[in-house]
């Protein structure tokens, strides 16, 4: 009996490992795509929502590397994934204009928001000239966060920095190097101002997790919007292209940009499908229809 | 702290339940893990043996080597790996990143200089009269070698099992090579992550009992063994 026993026990430690392998190391032949995103687009659930769709359409399972648009584009660059699916439009078009990618396609669009504590220190609460409000931050030196991750937010606060002729340097600004969700939370604990995606904003502040408010939105240059790559074939051989393309056609298709629009948290829009008929707003983005 | 109650008590139901995402993050990392801590073994444990037994030149420098391997960051493993395994380095054709192979190879980097050291520590305090007493009896090397491991075999056993640990408690390198992919390659550790990053904090302490529950599980079974 005693003996039995162990014999489960040496399997559990040696057989185990091997089998769990077999099963799930290789995913037999189901035929896969690697895409690399955005942190915004998987932490909202927004993948999560459209991806079974797709998987039951074509077969194609999606493999979702989740790691900031710098990230994302560099992994694509090493053909180290099929596609990717980012937001920030001058460092999509230099990566296809250099070769890496082809097939840009857009697919869906948000704005930023500047978000801060309730009692504005700064007083910028409903500037509608996203500059003047960066600079009246710089002024009062209140406490501004930074991603500081070269992500797609990141690349845009700087783009933003620039427009209000500043650069955010000194004591009260704090480079974190940390996704959205992280550096929200430091934004809220800190109660100091950050620049942020609407589809995070709503997602962390659905969960109560801050209390962080909107004070500046509706500049045009807050527009955020997403697009999808192929990574180039001719450079990488191995890329599923075939599946990325069929990717990249489901997102744009009239069904993927349906799903997209009917993803809400708390009943609101989280991204706004770029092909719909819905009326646009003054700031570039689509109300729902 | 009540945030974090709540958000601990979802999650301890969540595994309770057998919620699949919680049970295949746990799947993913005792399979990560175990291989890893299995193949580590096999490779550095022979070496632990000769650093422990054998006299050579430049043996202080490949002690300390290993020692101070033990220091190395899991962001830098991973990241030379990747290096390796990118589609753009030496072994890319093999197409082995992103996958729980990948994040194999990273941990068995990360364990052998833990198993060499503690291997090595755990032999060389063993008398070592007795290897040499069996010898003159009249033991082949093997037997006398045997004997060894025998007489150190707790502390070989400590060694295995606080490499498994380490495997299965490591976050670095299973983000980098395996990329997150639920499912697939999303590990205890790397959920964690995750859902610090997206604020749930209380979550997050629950799926890191989880891992404390899968790594005592471990040791029970190999205390059971230990005693048979």
């Amino acid at each position: 009996m005693h003996c039995s026993v162990d014999k489960w026990i040496w399997a559990f430690f040696f057989v185990l490992p091997f089998m769990v392998h077999s099963s799930s190391g290789k995913l037999g032949a189901q035929p896969l795509i690697k895409l690399a995103t955005s942190t915004s687009t998987d932490n909202s659930g927004l993948l999560k929502y459209l991806h079974p769709t797709f998987e039951r359409m074509t077969g194609v399972k999606v493999h979702t590397i989740a790691v900031g648009t710098g990230k994302a584009l560099a992994l694509g660059r090493n053909g180290d994934v099929d596609a990717v699916l980012v937001h920030a439009r001058a460092a999509e078009d230099k990566f296809v204009a250099d070769g890496h990618g082809v097939n840009r396609r857009d697919v869906m669009a948000n704005d930023f928001i500047i978000v801060g504590p309730r009692a504005d220190p700064a007083g910028i609460r409903g500037e509608s000239d996203v500059a003047a409000a960066l600079r009246r931050i710089a002024e009062k030196k209140s406490r501004w966060f930074s991603r500081g991750d070269d992500s797609g937010t990141h690349k845009k606060e700087a783009a933003l920095w620039e427009a209000a002729a500043l650069e955010p340097s000194g004591r009260w600004s704090a480079s974190l190097g940390q996704g959205m969700g992280k550096t929200l939370l430091a934004a809220d604990e800190k109660q100091g101002y950050t620049l942020t995606d609407r589809g995070t904003y709503i997602a962390m502040s659905a969960g109560k997790k801050i209390s962080l408010e909107v004070l500046v939105e509706g500049d045009n240059r807050l527009s955020n919007p997403y697009g999808v790559i192929a990574v180039n074939p001719k450079r990488h051989p191995h890329v599923r292209f075939a599946m990325a393309k069929k990717y990249i056609a489901f997102l744009t298709s009239e069904q993927g940009q349906l799903l997209i629009a009917g993803f809400r948290m708390n009943g609101k829009v989280l991204f706004y499908p770029v092909n719909g008929d819905a009326p646009v707003t003054g700031h570039g983005i689509r109300e729902p229809s | 702290m009540e945030f974090l109650l709540d958000g601990f008590r979802d999650g301890i139901l969540r595994a309770l339940y057998g919620d699949p995402q919680v049970l295949s993050a746990a799947r993913v990392t005792l399979q990560v893990s175990l291989s890893s801590t299995l193949l580590a073994s096999v490779i550095s444990l022979p070496l632990g043996y000769l650093l422990a037994t054998q006299r050579f030149p430049g043996k202080g420098a490949v002690i300390a080597l290993c020692q101070t391997l033990l220091g190395m960051p899991t962001v830098v493993i991973g990241l030379v790996v990747y290096g390796f395994l990118s589609r753009r380095g030496p072994l890319g054709f093999m197409d082995l990143l992103f996958a729980p192979s990948a994040i194999i190879i990273g941990l068995v980097i990360l364990l052998a200089p833990v198993l060499i050291v503690f291997a090595m520590t755990a032999l060389a305090s063993v008398d070592n009269r007795i290897r040499e007493t069996t010898l003159t009896l009249g033991a082949s090397t093997g037997l006398s070698a045997w004997t060894l491991v025998l007489e150190a075999r707790f502390g070989l056993l400590a060694a295995i099992l606080a490499a498994f640990g380490r495997a299965a408690s490591e976050v670095g390198i299973a983000v980098i090579l395996g990329g997150n992919i639920e499912g697939y390659t999303r590990t205890i550790t790397t959920a964690i992550a995750l859902e610090s990053m997206k604020g749930e904090f209380g979550f997050g302490i629950a799926l890191g009992v989880v891992l404390m529950s899968v790594i005592l599980v471990t040791n029970i079974l190999v205390r059971l063994l230990q005693k048979s």
